[in-house]
């Protein structure tokens, strides 16, 4: 399948969705500081995030339900490898000050140097872990 | 419902309709971009475009705005030194990333719709979280 359009139109989406956060709110749309903030932030700071997240969520499994190409149900990624890349991730991305989206979409689009750094560290140890993983040991995850 | 959060959830629907649309839900999909020494798949790359073309055009003129129309002040992070805790978080974050094929984003609209890889892997990256909570704040006391 040629998949360009629907990445640029879907990417296309997340920036709207980041420029609408941050002209109503003046908030940016990284997922990892948003779900960390629900915990630790002021009470007063909770609701626009669980809002956020439920928007994400239902919007985000509804359509998927939709599409043609949706991932399909029963996955088999392996349980300890799962667990173990949750935690990385988790802990990463708070130690990090931020994601794929915080970083990238935003951090990028804003133009810092700092989130161009962070982009370019994980972009560097992804590719290199795949690389590891599939082609030194051989696991298909 | 205010306005505060209606602009939240709106902004939340659009950011996981464009993850959905864009295939980003499907962790092979991203592997696939990962895998740039074997079978590389350009998808995430189109996504990031499209999503960073927009940001950057937009941002500039959203941050010209004395204020946000729902809000007092931008709170856009003004930190620009790149030290060691974001060099080797987000080392840490993408060798997780790269494990299974998701990041947050992904993971949260996974579990919604009930993959049962995400359902797996959200506890345990909301675990991650909470540990470096408590490194960091065992960090904070130390130091006093």
């Amino acid at each position: 399948m040629s998949t360009w359009a629907p990445g640029l139109f879907g990417g296309a989406l997340i920036g709207l969705s980041a420029t609408l956060l941050l002209w109503s709110i003046g908030r940016i749309a990284g997922i990892s500081g948003i779900v960390n903030g629900l915990g630790s932030a002021p009470r007063s700071d909770r609701a626009w995030r669980a809002a956020f997240l439920i928007g994400l969520m239902t919007a985000g499994a509804v359509a998927m339900q939709f599409l043609p190409y949706a991932p399909a149900r029963q996955q088999t990624g392996s349980t300890p490898i799962l667990l173990l890349a949750g935690l990385l991730v988790g802990f990463g991305t708070r130690m990090g000050n931020g994601c794929t989206s915080g970083h990238g979409v935003c951090g990028l689009g804003r133009l810092s140097w700092r989130s161009l750094a962070a982009v370019l560290t994980f972009m560097s140890t992804a590719i290199a872990t795949v690389f590891v993983m599939r082609h030194l040991l051989g696991s298909q995850s | 419902m205010n306005r505060t959060v209606a602009a939240a959830l709106m902004s939340g629907a659009l950011f996981g309709l464009g993850l959905a649309i864009s295939g980003m839900t499907d962790r092979h999909v991203v592997l696939g971009f990962l895998d740039l020494f074997g079978d590389f798949n350009p998808q995430l790359a189109f996504v990031l475009a499209g999503a960073v073309a927009v940001t950057a055009i937009a941002f500039r003129f959203v941050l010209r705005l004395p204020q946000p129309v729902l809000g007092t002040h931008f709170r856009v992070p003004t930190d620009t030194t790149i030290d060691r805790p974001l060099l080797l978080g987000s080392a840490i974050f993408g060798v997780g990333w790269a494990l299974i094929g998701y990041c947050p984003g992904p993971a949260l609209v996974g579990l919604a719709g009930g993959l049962r890889d995400a359902v797996i892997f959200v506890p345990a990256m909301l675990a991650g979280s909470f540990a470096h909570y408590l490194v960091e704040r065992r960090g904070n006391i130390d130091a006093e």
